[in-house]
């Protein structure tokens, strides 16, 4: 790299500013949500400077153990979150835990063994976080599909299994469904990356002064990296829910009416 | 004996249904009917264990229900919902779907005309069609299965006069020719009376039988 960029905190207060235009539309169209526009504000600038304060002491120790720890606590709390969005599938942490997880283990573990990046704090963790982000807004995009299709399809699903039809094949076109619907953002926008958005990853290395090649080749690298995390990942959280909405004899248990929550 | 109930107890979205019931279903066609939400329908997901009873017992031809395999009861006593709920694709892809499953070559036209549809609906998206000739459908892809029971409920309830009556045939023509059991559930007591030669009633006392004198006097 050619150059590094030093911002200080005048330099991100001064981008407040642009805060105070989204505040103000807010205000203007009465849409209600410059408290959450505060909020926002707030909880990104006290998280981004909290992980920046770990993920610098991690770079300091350089173990890959705080690495681990680091990792497996993003892990936890995407599965919290993805929970929230997955209200209507019963017991949902588990299998996103277990789908966060392994998508998180087994690309990592494979462009290490491929020799992508070397198992250093630099790479795994930016690089983690990525995974896990997108595994978990995946996840949680396909279970919210998934738990809503079965809500409205309880008379097909049930006219189904009246034909012998097991749990899994009843609910294959709603998971099949579910799972296009988790996958398909990160697809159209692998598609048109470079054509209608320069990808995070690769306006963060220009702008760190990184040669354009270099910033392209390690954004394909990323792309790449997410779609087969966000495949395992989405798979694995419809396919280990589904179950859940079963007893061992095909049957279909009784869903819980929506919980509507205020504000939400 | 078709089904025995012995004290049981059902439940739906947590709410009791009915408890206590006892009940002989006999060989044949019988009628269920009763005022909505008596719990007809809970009934009827009993005898294919679509739901189990929380308390009691249900016995299919002398055997528990809960000793059966469920899939191979499923495919003999074939259930026809009230509304139908196709699958997506072709009438064919609805009528092969359960066979298929089950390791077996369906008839196609056969079991359309038993439904009494003609065999041309076989390539037609079965989201085109009239909410009669979906009913059918479902009808249809039950009777592929060549099920010895036939659960119905409420068979007729979306449809308009000609086309209930027409289904009624079709019904009657099944009972008759092919032997097949039939338990109707309905809140029609006449339509009961024509498809059933036994007619129960389902209310806070249990099952009752409901007397031919009541037939006429409706």
């Amino acid at each position: 790299m050619t150059a590094a960029i030093h911002l200080g905190l005048g330099d991100v207060a001064a981008t407040l500013a642009l805060v105070a235009i989204a505040v103000a539309v807010a205000i203007w169209e009465r849409t209600d949500l410059e408290g959450d526009i505060a909020v926002a504000v707030a909880r990104s600038f006290v998280q981004l400077t909290a992980i920046g304060f770990v993920i610098d002491a991690i770079f300091d120790s350089d173990s890959i153990l705080w690495v681990a720890v680091l990792l497996a606590v993003m892990v936890v709390f995407g599965a919290f979150t993805a929970r929230g969005r997955a209200k209507r599938v019963p017991h949902a942490f588990w299998p996103l835990l277990l789908a966060l997880a392994t998508a998180a283990t087994a690309t990592l573990a494979l462009v290490l063994a491929l020799g992508v990046f070397p198992a250093t704090a630099r790479y795994l963790v930016p690089v983690g976080g990525m995974v896990i982000g997108n595994a978990m807004t995946a996840s949680a995009v396909a279970l919210n599909r998934l738990g809503d299709d079965v809500h409205d399809a309880v008379g097909r699903i049930e006219a189904t299994l009246a034909l012998g039809a097991t749990s899994t094949e009843a609910i294959r076109p709603i998971a099949r469904r579910s799972l296009r619907s988790g996958m398909i953002p990160l697809i159209d926008s692998t598609k048109t990356t470079g054509l209608i958005f320069f990808p995070g990853t690769m306006v963060g290395m220009l702008l760190a002064g990184a040669s354009p090649v270099d910033a392209v080749r390690l954004q394909l690298v990323l792309l790449y990296l997410l779609l087969g995390a966000v495949a395992l990942a989405t798979l694995l959280a419809v396919l280990l829910s589904r179950r859940a909405f079963f007893t061992a004899e095909h049957q279909l248990r009784e869903l819980p009416a929506p919980q509507l929550t205020p504000g939400a | 004996m078709l089904f025995e109930l012995e004290d049981v107890t059902a439940t739906r979205a947590g709410r009791v249904v009915f408890e206590g019931l006892y009940g002989r279903l006999c060989e044949g066609a019988t009628g269920i009917v009763g005022p909505s939400g008596v719990g007809k329908s809970t009934l009827l997901r009993l005898l294919n264990r679509l739901a189990d009873p929380v308390v009691g017992s249900v016995r299919h031809r002398g055997r528990d229900l809960r000793d059966a395999d469920v899939l191979a009861l499923r495919r003999d006593v074939g259930l026809v919902p009230q509304l139908p709920a196709l699958l997506e694709g072709t009438v064919a892809d609805n009528v092969v779907y359960g066979p298929r499953l089950a390791g077996r070559a369906a008839d196609l036209a056969a079991s359309l005309s038993l439904a009494g549809l003609d065999p041309a609906f076989g390539p037609r998206r079965a989201a085109a069609l009239s909410v009669g000739e979906q009913q059918r459908v479902m009808l249809a892809r039950t009777l592929a299965l060549e099920p010895s029971v036939l659960l119905l409920d409420e068979p007729t309830s979306a449809l308009d006069d000609a086309a209930k009556a027409a289904i009624e045939t079709t019904l009657r023509e099944l009972r008759d020719r092919l032997g097949l059991s039939l338990v109707l559930v309905t809140h029609d007591l006449e339509q009961a009376a024509r498809l059933a030669g036994r007619v129960l009633a389902l209310g806070p006392e249990g099952l009752r039988e409901v007397s031919a004198a009541v037939f006429r006097s409706q």
